[in-house]
Parts: structure tokens; C-alpha cells; sequence
């Protein structure tokens, strides 16, 4: 069994990891912020969506999106979600420069154990399952942070039904991935 | 300073910045930009997501209820429920996070750490949501459209008021930590 060993006791920006359950308080606290502040709870699937809608602007015309049923309500534009979208990115590099955790992986070790070594293989799965991901999220109305923790501390019906469904079929679909070690 | 802050207001989008970087520090700093983690808690054999999730659900919820009490905030942002786009699409998603090994937040989060391969699936995701714009207007008639409920939470359709499903949360997730905790100290 893996286990990265962390000191629970400190929590500085250089530890590669912090203890789990500081980590989920500090969501929670950011959560009651953004309520208050700006009455918007954390989300990322919604705006990676309208990510889609500028990229089908660009190379079919803003006609086609503006003539969409779902760009029509979800109107790709530079806003309040696109900030925090960059600014996770911002956040995440500082801490991951911080905590010398960069790197350029390709092929992840669980990933390799099972499925082999293959770039290629790796690569098409994760297009394929970024597709899959996204398709799903936009259909549920929201991805584990829109659901996952900003529906359900709200006691959504919605996000309560989401949980146990992804992760029944995650479960599965790991089981289906991770049996049988890969020789190459 | 009057709240809530327009969120396309200037501050908003500082305030957005600010949000952005700390939720970014927490996601690599819980490990969860990390491929390995996130399957192996598909495979029950490392339990930091769901760690992370149950505190920032249990410790975000009792914050976000008290404050709606004291009439802090504007209320609630539920999402529809209808039954069957949920069910399919959260068992669609469930398939793409383990097969990516990110979901959406984490993956923007883990690209910024210089995985490759989570690069490579945020172009799936745009991809993804192509096509997903694309059949809305199907989906919206066969498959949005039925088991419409609305934006309706556990208080309503249970009779159990708010206060009692927090108490219940609450008990489950410190009886489930105290579980996790005891069962490592004991393989200690």
C-alpha cells in the first residue's frame, strides 16, 4: 500500500500534502466565503462547457453557438467563473511548485501497473474519458464540486442522487480497469 | 461594503482570483490533483477524497445553514432534480472519472502541476461538451423531461426538517471518520 507519510502537524506551503481533514475544512470555509461574498457556490463544469461553446465559435462562428439551445443559456463569455477556473490552475501551480510536486506524467503508476506503459493508450483514455466526464457532468446539471460539494451541503435531492450513482459506476468501471497485472 | 459583491464587478472578480488560488493550494495540497488518488478511492484502497468531500460537506453545510438562518445570505442554489438526466448522467461521469482519473475542478488543478495526460483530457472534456451541446435539444426532450421534481431538497421530500438531516450528517460523518481512524490506527 502506498502511503506518502505527512507530518499532520504542520501545514506549510512546502508540504507536498496536508492533512486530508484540514484540507476538507478549508473547502467548507471557502464555501460559507463565497456564499456570503459573492452568493455563488464553488463550480467548474458549467464554465468548462462554455470553454466549449468559444472553442466552436472560433472555428465554426459565433452563429452556430449563438444558435445553440445550450450555449443560448450558458453564453460563453470572460467572467466571474473563468477567474476562478485560471486562478485554480494559479493556485494549484504555486503549491505544487512549493511542495515540489511537478511533473510531467504521462503514464500514471496505477494506470501503468494495469494497463502497461503505452503513451498512446494512456493519452486516448484520457481524451475519451475527459469526453465521457464532461458529457455526463453537463447532463447531471453539475460535476463534484457543483454537486459533490456545493449541492450537497445545500441537502439538494439532486446532488444527494448524483453521489451514490458516480460513485457506484466509478467502483465499477475501476474494477473493470485495475484487474489483472498489465506484463508490459 | 453592501453584500453580496456583484460577481462580474471588478472586486467580484478579485474576490473570484483569491477564491480560485485557495481552492487550487487545497485541491494539490489534498492530494486529489494526483491520479493515483483519486482511482485508488475508486478501489476503496486510499480514502483522502472522500475524507476531503464529507469535512467541506459537513463543515461547509452546517456554515451555509446557520447563515441562511441568521439571514446572512440569499438562500439556497439548488439544482433541478430530474430523475433520469441525473441517474444517466451521473453514471456517465462516474465512468469518465475513473477512466480519467480527474473530475473537472481536479483536472484543471492537476494540469497546472504539469500532468501531461491531464492535459490531453481537458481537450476530451471540450470535446465532451461539444457533444453535449449539440444533443441538448434531444436530450432535453427525452431525457430531461422525465421525472421533473424542481429544486427540491431532502427536507422537502422527506418531512425531516433541515435541522434533523444536519444532526444525522453530522452523527454519520464523525461515526465514519472515527471508523477510517480506529481501523488505521489499529493496522498501525
Amino acid at each position: 500500500m502506498m502511503k506518502t507519510e505527512t507530518d499532520s502537524s504542520r501545514a506549510g506551503l512546502s508540504q507536498k500534502a496536508w492533512n486530508p481533514y484540514l484540507v476538507g475544512i478549508g473547502i467548507g470555509v471557502l464555501s460559507w466565503l463565497a456564499f456570503l461574498l459573492v452568493n455563488k457556490p464553488i463550480g467548474m463544469s458549467t464554465e468548462i462547457s462554455k470553454f466549449s461553446g468559444w472553442v466552436v465559435g472560433i472555428f465554426a462562428g459565433s452563429e452556430t453557438v449563438a444558435n445553440n439551445a445550450y450555449w443560448a443559456s450558458k453564453t460563453p463569455a470572460f467572467g466571474y467563473s473563468t477567474v476562478f477556473l485560471i486562478f485554480t490552475a494559479v493556485g494549484a501551480f504555486l503549491s505544487a511548485k512549493l511542495g515540489n510536486d511537478i511533473s510531467f506524467e504521462k503514464v500514471p503508476e496505477v494506470w501503468e501497473e494495469y494497463q502497461g506503459g503505452s503513451v498512446a493508450k494512456r493519452m486516448a483514455a484520457s481524451f475519451i474519458g475527459g469526453a465521457v466526464l464532461l458529457f455526463g457532468a453537463r447532463l447531471a446539471g453539475g460535476c463534484t464540486s457543483g454537486h459533490g460539494i456545493s449541492g450537497t451541503m445545500q441537502l439538494a435531492l439532486s446532488s444527494w442522487l448524483f453521489f451514490p450513482v458516480m460513485f457506484a459506476t466509478g467502483i465499477i468501471t475501476a474494477k473493470l480497469l485495475f484487474r489483472g497485472k498489465s506484463n508490459a | 461594503m453592501n453584500l453580496p459583491i456583484p460577481k462580474d464587478s471588478t472586486t467580484g472578480l478579485i474576490v473570484s482570483a483569491m477564491f480560485g488560488i485557495v481552492f487550487g493550494i487545497l485541491l494539490n495540497k489534498g492530494r486529489v490533483t494526483d491520479y493515483n488518488v483519486i482511482v485508488n478511492f475508486f478501489r476503496l484502497k486510499d480514502l483522502t477524497v472522500l475524507k476531503i468531500m464529507l469535512t467541506a460537506i459537513i463543515v461547509g453545510g452546517l456554515g451555509v445553514f446557520a447563515m441562511n438562518g441568521f439571514g446572512w445570505i440569499e438562500g439556497y442554489h439548488i439544482k433541478d432534480a430530474n430523475l433520469a438526466g441525473m441517474a444517466l448522467g451521473s453514471a456517465i461521469f462516474g465512468v469518465g472519472m475513473a477512466v480519467y482519473g480527474f473530475c473537472p475542478g481536479t483536472a484543471v488543478a492537476a494540469i497546472a502541476t504539469g500532468r501531461l495526460h491531464a492535459l490531453v483530457g481537458f481537450f476530451g472534456m471540450l470535446t465532451g461538451g461539444m457533444i453535449y451541446a449539440f444533443s441538448y435539444p434531444w436530450l432535453k426532450t427525452n431525457v430531461i423531461s422525465i421525472g421533473q421534481m424542481g429544486k427540491v431538497q431532502l427536507n422537502d421530500v422527506t418531512g425531516l426538517p433541515m435541522i434533523g438531516w444536519w444532526v444525522i450528517l453530522t452523527a454519520a460523518a464523525a461515526f465514519t471518520f472515527w471508523m477510517i481512524e480506529r481501523k488505521r490506527t489499529a493496522n498501525a
